[in-house]
């Protein structure tokens, strides 16, 4: 699915990733762990094609397309789903229009026609109840207004709509209380398909408690210092960072 | 890069209506004179009153200078340079018979404008006017079963020469200003709409304005009378052939509205704007005033420009009837090179008296849009209110948004309140969007149609969709 070799990326001139390798196969969960700064918003902003990011060395490859080569967009409609940590507000854009030209220009991208517009408020209707979003959220502009929970609950309910086929959820835990934690995870995990596959950027074990990542990368200072399974995100709760940065000579 | 790209696609983009209609077309020697005056009036078979109000103008319009107070490079104009009179409709032998040209039906279904009855948008009578001269007026039988009366203004000079006399000029005097002056003298055609006392118009009434002949000008004229309880929708429409050199577009719309009378009406100007270098386009210099005579009557003006070169345009309300209420909604949209300096003045004069003001300007390219408005209240304005709000948007980082608002109140028991607000489309914005799926350009025209949407709703259902596939197309390439 996602295959990242040898990563050299960063903004506005300084280096933040300096060589970066990871491959997520079809179905896996890979949870991506790190001190602040370490470089974890840069790897997804990069995956999805942030412009204000510059890669200067190393290659994507996405089902096998090289992705460095395409647009954001054209990212996005080849299914890859960024949770953001910090959704933008965009007055005056109703989310029912914003998610109607998201999911039709994905359709387009597949070759399929647009939805009519029954069509797409049933659609709307039915994954709504997926993340419990209240109906009076959908009908405001995009994210004005919103609690930081209801935000994060917002980006799991676009994903429900745009079914993507890899997704990153970047800190979609900050700012969540435990109920609502339960509510995205819940919502996450009942829209996963056998083969979605997703990166899960995390300080915190709790949100992985529901995701069950197969696999747990740390990353420190641009680069992945130590690859383990589930029981990793576990010792890290339980004793930090510091042993992991002396185990590998930093 | 991936903006380059995308900037260069769109200035390569064509203005979707800059097409020209090969007619034979009888045009008036370039020039300007009281025989020009007299010649446009003996064309038209005007009577002695029509030719002494033309030429009492231009008497005037010849001791004035353009005026040079806007936020605008308006170039040197020469009014010598321009024909002031220009048909494309042929005449047949027989008196009064005219035919309509193939050519010019097809031009105007080119526009989406039909000139058939049975191909025509339901609900919606046309005045079509190329150049000089009104081409065909539809609907106009059974309107008249209503005693309304819709048709050219050369025509209404004709056959309502009261109605015509009592109110030209009445609202926009000639001497109003310089353009007012020379649209008085050389005014060619336009639509007269009289609506008589307690009739609700039963359709929507449409003026599609088009310029063809090269080096000519347009000096439109309408007049709308909307007697006591009667009510009309108004929609106007313009566009223009592309041409390197600029055009002048000069009009005068007045309006005139009796007791608990209504009228809406409606721009949408698509001008040619001129190329991303700023070559040609339309000049658009535009009077247009309301005057709200009788008690509670109401007057709105919803305009949606996007096109022309320069727009000076203030379409203007006179709130002399008690408790009369007056609305402005404006998008003004420029990119690239245009430059519009257009808004509203609502003097109030009557008791009890309310305005409302939205602007909403987008400035892209290396453009410059100003919001100019002037809220007056008079001395005997008791408890008038005003409510205005400006807003300004702007792509990029070379173009320009300025808001100049004036007040002028005499009476202390008003009300008037302003907002303003400057905003960007942000990177974030527009990351986001990518991020879903959409695309910039489609990013834009969301955001765009969102931020607009406040004056978008006041036009009628047709012209809403119109308007919005104009801001996605005027914007493309906004972005930088």
């Amino acid at each position: 699915m996602l295959e990242i070799n040898n990563l050299h990326a960063g903004i506005a001139g300084k280096e933040i990733l300096k060589g970066i390798n990871l491959t997520v196969a079809d179905g896996e969960i890979h949870a991506v762990m790190g001190t602040n700064g370490a470089g974890k918003s840069t790897l997804s902003n990069v995956i999805v094609g942030h412009p204000a990011y510059e890669v200067t060395e190393g290659s994507i490859l996405f089902n096998g397309q090289d992705l460095l080569a395409m647009s954001t967009e054209e990212r996005a409609n080849a299914g890859i789903f960024m949770s953001f940590q910090a959704p933008t507000e965009i007055p005056g854009v109703s989310m029912t229009n914003f998610m109607r030209a998201a999911v039709n220009a994905r359709r387009a991208a597949q070759g399929r026609e647009a939805l009519s517009a029954g069509d797409f408020l049933k659609l709307m209707r039915e994954k709504r109840k997926i993340v419990e979003l209240d109906a009076k959220l959908t009908s405001r502009s995009v994210n004005e207004g919103f609690s930081g929970g209801e935000k994060k609950r917002n980006e799991i309910f676009q994903m429900a709509m745009l079914e993507p086929s890899f997704c990153i959820l970047d800190e979609t835990d900050s700012g969540l209380d435990v109920d609502a934690l339960r509510i995205v995870a819940e919502g996450f995990n009942s829209l996963r398909k056998e083969d979605t596959s997703a990166i899960v950027i995390t300080h915190y074990q709790r949100l992985l408690d529901y995701l069950k990542p197969d696999v747990v990368h740390v990353l420190i200072d641009g680069r992945i210092v130590k690859t383990g399974g589930p029981e990793l995100a576990g010792e890290i709760e339980r004793r930090g960072f510091d042993w992991i940065k002396e185990e590998a000579g930093l | 890069m991936a903006e380059n790209a995308f900037l260069r696609e769109v200035a390569e983009k064509k203005y979707e209506y800059g097409f020209e209609t090969k007619v034979d077309t009888e045009i008036l020697e370039k020039g300007l004179s009281e025989d020009v005056v007299r010649m446009i009036s003996r064309k038209k078979g005007e009577p002695e009153w029509l030719l002494d109000f033309r030429l009492e103008a231009f008497r005037f319009w010849q001791t004035q200078k353009q005026p040079s107070w806007g936020h605008l490079t308006l170039p040197e104009i020469d009014y010598q340079a321009i024909s002031y009179y220009a048909d494309p409709t042929k005449k047949s032998a027989g008196e009064g018979n005219r035919e309509i040209d193939p050519e010019l039906m097809k031009t105007f279904d080119k526009l989406g404008i039909p000139l058939e009855e049975r191909l025509a948008l339901s609900g919606t009578a046309v005045d079509a006017v190329m150049d000089s001269v009104s081409v065909k007026t539809t609907f106009r039988e059974r309107l008249a079963e209503k005693g309304i009366i819709f048709c050219s203004i050369s025509e209404a000079v004709k056959a309502h020469p009261d109605l015509v006399r009592a109110h030209l000029g009445s609202v926009v005097p000639y001497r109003d200003n310089y353009f007012a002056a020379l649209n008085s003298a050389v005014f060619s055609d336009g639509s007269f709409v009289y609506i008589p006392k307690g009739v609700r118009c039963p359709m929507e009434l449409s003026t599609y304005f088009r310029i063809n002949a090269r080096g000519t000008g347009q000096f439109e004229r309408t007049l709308i009378v909307c007697d006591d309880d009667a009510y009309v929708s108004y929609l106007e429409g313009c566009t223009a052939p592309m041409r390197d050199e600029n055009q002048l577009h000069a009009a005068i719309v007045e309006i005139v509205v009796g007791a608990r009378g209504e009228v809406k009406y409606s721009t949408v100007q698509n001008w040619y704007p001129g190329d991303s270098e700023g070559k040609g386009g339309v000049l658009n210099l535009v009077t247009k005033r309301g005057l709200l005579k009788g008690d509670d009557s109401r007057l709105s003006w919803t305009q949606v420009e996007t096109g022309s070169a320069i727009t000076w345009k203030y379409p203007s309300c006179v709130l002399q009837g008690d408790r009369s209420q007056a609305e402005f909604y404006s998008v003004a949209v420029t990119n690239n090179f245009q430059q519009a300096d257009t808004g509203t003045k609502m003097i109030h004069l009557g008791r009890g008296t309310k305005s409302t003001i939205i602007s909403k300007g987008i400035s892209a390219g290396r453009s410059q849009n100003s919001y100019r408005g002037l809220v007056k209240v008079g001395r005997k304005a008791d408890g008038a209110r005003n409510y205005s709000s400006c807003d300004s948007l702007l792509l990029g980082s070379r173009c320009g948004a300025h808001t100049f608002p004036y007040m002028d109140v005499q009476n202390d028991t008003a009300v008037v309140e302003h907002e303003a607000t400057t905003s960007k489309i942000s990177e974030d914005q527009l990351f986001y969007c990518n991020q879903r799926g959409i695309a910039t350009e489609d990013a834009v025209g969301l955001i765009v149609n969102g931020y607009a949407k406040d004056v978008l709703n006041k036009l009628p259902m047709e012209f809403a969709v119109e308007a919005q596939k104009l801001l996605n197309v005027s914007l493309e390439g906004a972005v930088g």
